[in-house]
């Protein structure tokens, strides 16, 4: 949204929004914008983490352990949850819970395969040898990748609650929780997660 | 339209007895409640401070060992820093934010009281280790391999778990004040009609928002490698424990102004009431609030000149700081001016404001002298870095919250503060102040390192330490003065009326205290300090001049279709901070066994209860 900087200063915060519906609406937005903000420092310190750490292998498996085609499947899974995410949300403000909920479910269902992936990854690296506690390349590879898959988990979690409150009909504007909030995070997420696979993966410096 | 009675609300919450604090979800009563776990951990940091004192009185002081001095002076910083000042500033923002900008609450009501109540069990649980296995002993920086190494004690594990729970907390508070200043203002409330108290609160949510997920990753760090052997700052391992120190000076500088900003906004809005002119150079004001945060990001490293980073490094950290001190010389001005050539007051809240300027111009010279790489290399870890910081933190932001307390107080209670009382807490506070930190300006020159439980005699430390700790008992005389006040004027003090200073700001124009809507009709606003131009005009000099009722008319209020909507008290926020205060206590307890599980495991359970609760609950009950 691009207002010239005098317009910001000179308007109150009632006209700002207007055109973007009802005011809890927008409030929730704002909020919502500023915690992803504050999540993009929260990833981008661990990050910062991995790179000072990428080659610190002393002496355990490095980045050529990674399965770069397993891990891209399991990337374009997650992207593709986006997609069904969107149409969930699509679904809602036409009104059409129905049809909302199966894509709402289809999402959750995207991200678990992808967190199966995640799990079937971490197993494999151990039985290489790779675990937090066998380099710094290790720890900052776990803890990175680990916090971005708690991110998901909670993701999945906020989706089934979704599907839960819309067959309870909880759905609704009186309620803090709703499909567009979880949908600005799920794409937050899935949009770090682009970061992290090319610098984690596809970088090989 | 007929003025809105309590009638009106869809729904009118009980205001007595316990439950209803548990329950509440009115930014004015989680202010109330801030400022008085403020107070009480005040209290605690200061007793500890005093120890630390008497233990320093004489050379090779016996009162504690080395080991409970290290965890004094640790929880001593980490108390005053999280429980006692960024509570205060949050009390004040939580109560008067809202009422500043013309808005019946914060935009997440049930969101600020989850913010409370984690802060206060993240104090409590961070409290609780003098009890259950041990403070934390490695100083409120925490500094790898001390804060790493040694895992037979938990003491560090409740630093790291401790100090990311009340991470999540300011987190949460601050996301809520930004959605609530962009958002909720009164109609014609501009960002630059906005009181600067409001705008200080504006750029210290952005600071958190934007350095406290930068400490979480290192705080969660110190967690891994204590408790899974992650290698994050094992130098045996390649780990580099200097990634520790870039982490925690990237949230630790930012955190200062963070501490500092608020005391600033209170300043500026008690100068101007008590000069009885408006703020000069409002803009400048604004405006160098906002570098100062800007620039508070880049200048982390000047903690760290000794660490060996490199000459380019240091004399560009060392530009930087020096730079800072230019937004900062020019809020000074600004106050300056904006007494100059007015009609001053002396009122208790006025004096402390002029205390705040006086000592913060001492911090702030002190602290360029930091900037300076040579210089700092030798006042590196002495007390001549306790004096200035004390200089900024207690002569500043201290003086101005207690400057505050003093304004504000008619607003929370109806009541005025004893300001004979008042005059005493200032003096007193003063001159102790002065007596405790001014001497050690000398002593770290002379070379006295900190953070030492005790000095051999013959170094000449003597006299400045004895000095410094009768100060520190003068501190503690004068806020008895001010408790004393405090509860004494609270049940008897002169009743105050809604404006009792002749104040320039919206929060006066309504009763004290305000009822649970603030406002009957939301106030449209037309002018900076809208409230004094309701009361008062100008004659062809420029003169102010009071408004008879028929000139000032009525206000320009919000014409509203029905009755107020507040949101209903709900008890999930309480149990949803308890939930992960608890899975934190399992995370300290974690590497001893089966009993950190179980506590764990509980802490989700009420955890996940408390949340999902929470969003099933609808925001208004009965309501429609």
């Amino acid at each position: 949204m691009a207002i010239a900087t005098d317009d910001v200063f000179e308007s109150d915060g009632q006209q700002d929004f207007e055109s973007t519906g009802d005011p809890i609406h927008r409030t929730r937005k704002t909020a919502m914008w500023v915690f992803l903000g504050s999540e993009v420092f929260f990833f981008g310190a661990m990050i910062s983490t991995f790179i000072l750490y990428r080659n610190t292998t002393e002496g355990g498996p490095g980045s050529e352990i990674f399965n770069i085609p397993f891990t891209s499947a399991s990337s374009f899974v997650l992207l593709m949850s986006s997609l069904t995410m969107v149409l969930a949300d699509n679904a809602f403000q036409k009104k059409d819970q129905r049809q909302g909920r199966i894509w709402l479910i289809g999402t959750a269902l995207l991200g678990l395969t992808f967190l199966a992936g995640q799990i079937f990854e971490f197993t494999e690296f151990v039985h290489e040898g790779l675990t937090i506690s066998t380099s710094p390349f290790g720890s900052s590879f776990y803890m990175l990748t680990g916090f971005h898959g708690i991110h998901v988990a909670g993701g999945v979690l906020m989706l089934a609650l979704l599907v839960a409150f819309s067959l309870g009909r909880r759905l609704s504007p009186d309620h803090g929780m709703n499909v567009e909030l979880v949908a600005l995070y799920w794409h937050f997420v899935d949009i770090v997660w682009i970061v992290i696979f090319t610098i984690v993966y596809l970088l090989q410096i | 339209m007929a003025l809105t009675t309590s009638d009106d609300l869809g729904y009118t919450p009980s205001t007595k007895g316990l439950w209803s604090w548990i329950t509440t979800i009115d930014h004015k009563r989680i202010g109330i409640l801030y400022a008085v776990s403020a107070l009480v951990f005040f209290i605690v940091a200061g007793l500890e401070a005093l120890v630390i004192r008497l233990q320093l009185a004489s050379a090779n002081g016996t009162l504690v060992s080395a080991d409970a001095y290290n965890q004094l002076f640790t929880m001593h910083g980490l108390t005053m820093v999280f429980a006692v000042i960024m509570p205060i500033a949050a009390a004040f923002q939580n109560y008067f934010v809202p009422l500043m900008i013309g808005a019946r609450d914060v935009a997440f009501p049930r969101l600020n009281a989850f913010s409370y109540w984690l802060f206060l069990f993240s104090v409590i649980l961070l409290t609780s280790s003098f009890f259950l296995g041990g403070s934390p002993d490695g100083a409120w920086v925490g500094y790898a391999p001390l804060s790493t190494q040694i895992t037979e004690y938990v003491r560090m594990d409740y630093y790291s778990i401790g100090a990311q729970l009340l991470g999540f907390a300011s987190l949460a508070s601050s996301i809520n004040f930004v959605a609530t200043i962009f958002t909720m203002r009164a109609p014609g409330m501009t960002l630059m009609r906005m009181p600067i108290f409001v705008w200080m609160t504006v750029v210290t949510s952005f600071l958190l928002i934007f350095s406290l997920p930068v400490i979480g990753v290192g705080l969660w760090q110190i967690f891994l490698d204590r408790n899974l052997g992650a290698l994050f700052y094992e130098a045996q391992a390649a780990g580099d424990p200097l990634l520790w120190q870039h982490l925690f000076w990237i949230f630790g500088h930012p955190e200062v102004y963070v501490l500092m900003l608020p005391a600033m906004g209170i300043v500026s809005e008690i100068i101007p009431v008590f000069s009885r002119k408006p703020i000069f150079g409002y803009a400048f004001v604004v405006f160098s609030g906002m570098a100062i945060g800007f620039l508070g990001f880049g200048v982390w490293a000047h903690h760290m000149f000794t660490a060996g980073m490199g000459p380019v490094a240091e004399a560009g950290f060392g530009l930087a700081t020096m730079l800072i001190a230019i937004p900062t010389g020019v809020k000074i001005f600004n106050w300056i001016g904006t007494m100059w050539g007015g009609r001053i007051t002396f009122s208790t809240p006025m004096l402390f404001a002029i205390g705040f300027i006086a000592m913060f111009i001492i911090g702030g010279i002190s602290g360029v002298t930091h900037a300076v790489v040579p210089a700092n290399t030798q006042q590196h870890d002495s007390y001549y870095v306790v004096a200035h910081f004390h200089y900024v933190l207690f002569g500043g932001a201290v003086f101005g919250y207690v400057a505050g307390a003093y304004y504000w107080f008619p607003k929370w209670t109806g009541r005025m503060l004893n300001s004979a009382l008042g005059h005493w807490h200032f003096w007193l506070m003063f001159i102790g102040f002065n007596l405790t930190f001014a001497p050690q300006h000398i002593l770290g020159l002379d070379g006295m390192p900190r953070r030492t439980y005790r000095y051999a005699e013959g170094m000449g430390w003597d006299m400045w330490n004895l000095m410094s700790t009768i100060g520190a008992f003068l501190i503690a005389v004068s806020f008895l003065f001010f408790i004393w006040n405090v509860i004494v004027s609270y049940r008897k003090g002169k009743v105050a009326g809604n404006d009792p200073w002749d104040a320039r700001t919206l929060e006066w124009s309504t009763t004290s205290p305000p009822p649970i809507h603030n406002f009957d009709q939301v106030p449209i606003v037309h002018h900076q300090d809208d409230f004094w131009y309701q009361k008062y005009g100008e004659d062809e000099e420029g003169r102010a001049v009071k408004l008879t009722p028929e000139q000032a008319g009525k206000p320009d209020v919000v014409e509203e279709e029905g009755g107020i909507h507040m949101p209903s008290p709900s008890f999930y926020p309480i149990v949803s901070a308890a939930g992960i205060a608890v899975l934190g206590a399992g995370l300290v307890f974690v590497s001893s066994g089966p009993i950190g599980f179980a506590v764990l495991g509980a802490g989700a359970i009420i955890a996940l209860w408390g949340l999902v609760g929470w969003a099933a609950e609808p925001v208004t009950r009965g309501a429609h």
